[in-house]
């Protein structure tokens, strides 16, 4: 299998401060990944690099054999930021028509993809309306369908879960699982320990440092527990 | 095209923002008129005195525009003082002498434009009646100020210069405001995160934005000069174009500093900052009397040479060959504030 994300001890600094330090990642074609640790760990820095958003200090951030960052790169690359930025006077519709046409896409094309996102987050019923009547989880999930309006090969969800309520939740993660049969590949941050477990591989951070990487089963084994919860005060304790 | 569909999110969100429509278009005729209104009620009544004068030009007395006749030929200053008159005309043989009192220059002005209006039609009558004299006769007449000197034109040069101010004004408030909510809400990273290139976002930005600062100059224009009569000498093609170019240079400045800004209330911030000195370097307040370095620094402020250009075109009816100068430095702003905000944007990618 291919990589799909390869970061090699990457520093990343804002002014005098490091926030990120020897950071390595690898993640396979068609895995998800998850990107865990407290608020401030570093993580949404980590997405931007992929991203392409923030270029590294020192080291190298490469996405399909790329070096990021990269506009070609970029049209193949899905970002969901944690906040939602949307424009509150357009529609959901006009979101994501905006979004699409950066992307190029056609016009038939975008069509098909926008009713295949809207139903896949169920906001078809909701399109016509401006943002600025949204609830928060509607704002979520027109962030989400935004991420995958253009069909790409590597999402990048930052937090999406936080807000969703639990079925909205399990529907978004049946789709995450979904997509990763078609091959795609996702990384996702979170600091909930329960959607940890579904990630096939898992990077833990904290204070811009790595802690501990490898599938959940090996994690638990390492540290002979059945709770993720534990996991992380585990591997958070060695790094002291 | 990304550029296409960035300018029509731009407008579309623009038009559906009411408030901020009525700002760009609404306010800068409300303090126009204002200004009109402000500055029109004290030039009710002249009162002109006369001496020595045919009877021709005693005729022309109408309305608010009174006209009495004196005998005197010595102390006439004292005569305007103490008759309170607005000005006082003399003929003598060919030659006319108005002393204008000038204590309202406003006043003064309008009295000077009527007299000298009156004496070259009279003056033209009396070129018909001698028909092989081709020439019309040379109207000689001087002017003698009891107060200021014919520098005190501050009414008269305000309303151009006020036009090109708030073209300025609200096109950077609105800009700015619009570029920073766009850097606050997280859409500049979203739109960071997908292939589109800075100079296509900049682009979008000034075009979708261009197009409001063109309508609203466009409104501002057309409403001073048919509806509050704002003096307008030359051409309003070269008016336009000026203050096309301010609206420009506002725009490219707007979205710049709004890299330095964290909230609308910091952008508001700039105003007191940036703007205001805007006015003091724009030509509303002569340069002559102020210090050297005063005057060396007023020439960093693109309403300086939008000011001055206003001035040439509106008020002392000059073409695009004598702005010429001033248009290309507003242009080199426009150019400079452009490169810097590629600059700026760099801090959201590198790419």
């Amino acid at each position: 299998m291919n990589q799909a994300v390869q970061m090699e001890k990457v520093k990343k600094k804002y002014g005098k401060k490091t926030v990120l330090d020897h950071i390595q990642l690898s993640v396979q074609e068609g895995a998800i990944h998850g990107l865990i640790g407290p608020s401030g760990a570093g993580k949404t820095t980590i997405v931007k690099l992929v991203a392409g958003m923030e270029t590294p200090e020192r080291g190298f951030v490469n996405v399909f054999n790329e070096r990021m960052p990269n506009l070609q790169v970029l049209q193949k690359i899905g970002f969901m930021a944690q906040s939602d930025a949307l424009y509150e006077n357009l529609t959901g519709l006009e979101h994501l028509r905006f979004f699409g046409s950066l992307f190029k896409l056609k016009k038939g094309e975008m069509n098909d993809r926008i009713d295949y996102v809207a139903n896949l987050v169920n906001l078809t019923e909701d399109l016509s309306k401006k943002v600025s009547a949204y609830s928060g989880g509607m704002k979520r999930r027109l962030s989400l369908a935004i991420a995958l309006v253009h069909n790409p090969n590597l999402l990048i969800l930052d937090e999406p879960t936080v807000g969703i309520d639990p079925e909205l939740k399990l529907q978004i993660w049946d789709e995450l699982f979904r997509l990763k049969e078609e091959g795609r590949t996702i990384i996702i941050t979170t600091h909930v320990m329960d959607e940890a477990e579904k990630c096939d591989s898992i990077t833990m951070v904290r204070n811009g440092k790595l802690i501990a990487q490898g599938t959940p089963k090996e994690l638990k084994q390492v540290y002979r527990t059945e709770n993720f919860d534990r996991v992380f005060l585990l591997a958070g304790r060695d790094e002291k | 095209m990304r550029v296409t569909a960035l300018i029509r999110r731009i407008i579309r969100e623009m038009v559906r923002d009411k408030r901020t429509l009525a700002l760009l278009f609404i306010a800068p005729l409300l303090i126009l008129s204002l200004m009109y209104i402000i500055f029109t009620t004290e030039s009710t009544d002249i009162n002109l005195g006369v001496v020595n004068v045919n009877e021709q030009i005693i005729e022309q007395e109408e309305g608010n525009f009174s006209i009495q006749e004196f005998e005197k030929t010595e102390g006439l200053k004292d005569l305007v003082i103490k008759e309170d008159l607005d000005g006082l005309l003399q003929m003598d043989g060919t030659n006319f002498t108005l002393i204008l009192h000038n204590d309202d220059p406003l006043t003064a002005r309008s009295l000077y434009a009527k007299v000298n209006q009156i004496l070259a039609s009279s003056t033209q009558q009396q070129a018909m009646g001698q028909m092989n004299n081709m020439e019309l006769p040379q109207l000689n007449m001087e002017t003698v100020y009891i107060f200021g000197d014919e520098d005190t034109e501050f009414f008269d040069v305000l309303s151009p210069i006020l036009i090109g101010f708030f073209v300025f004004f609200f096109v950077f408030l609105i800009s700015g405001i619009g570029f920073l909510k766009e850097r606050t809400s997280g859409t500049l990273d979203k739109m960071m995160s997908t292939p589109i290139r800075r100079w296509e976002i900049l682009t979008a930005y000034l075009t979708g934005y261009g197009i409001f600062a063109v309508l609203q100059t466009v409104f501002v224009v057309i409403y001073g000069i048919t509806v509050l009569d704002i003096v307008l000498v030359g051409s309003i093609w070269d008016v336009l174009l000026i203050n096309v170019l301010l609206a420009l240079v506002a725009l490219s400045l707007g979205t710049l500093l709004s890299a330095f800004a964290e909230s609308e209330f910091q952008m508001v911030q700039f105003i007191p900052v940036v703007i205001i000195p805007q006015i003091f370097f724009s030509g509303i307040i002569p340069f002559d009397g102020m210090a050297e370095w005063v005057q060396v620094l007023a020439k960093f402020f693109p309403m300086y040479y939008g000011g001055d250009a206003l001035k040439e075109v509106m008020y002392k009816g000059n073409g695009l060959s004598d702005i010429q100068g001033d248009l290309l430095i507003l242009l080199a702003f426009a150019f400079i504030f452009i490169t810097l905000n590629l600059f700026a944007l760099k801090k959201y990618r590198k790419l």
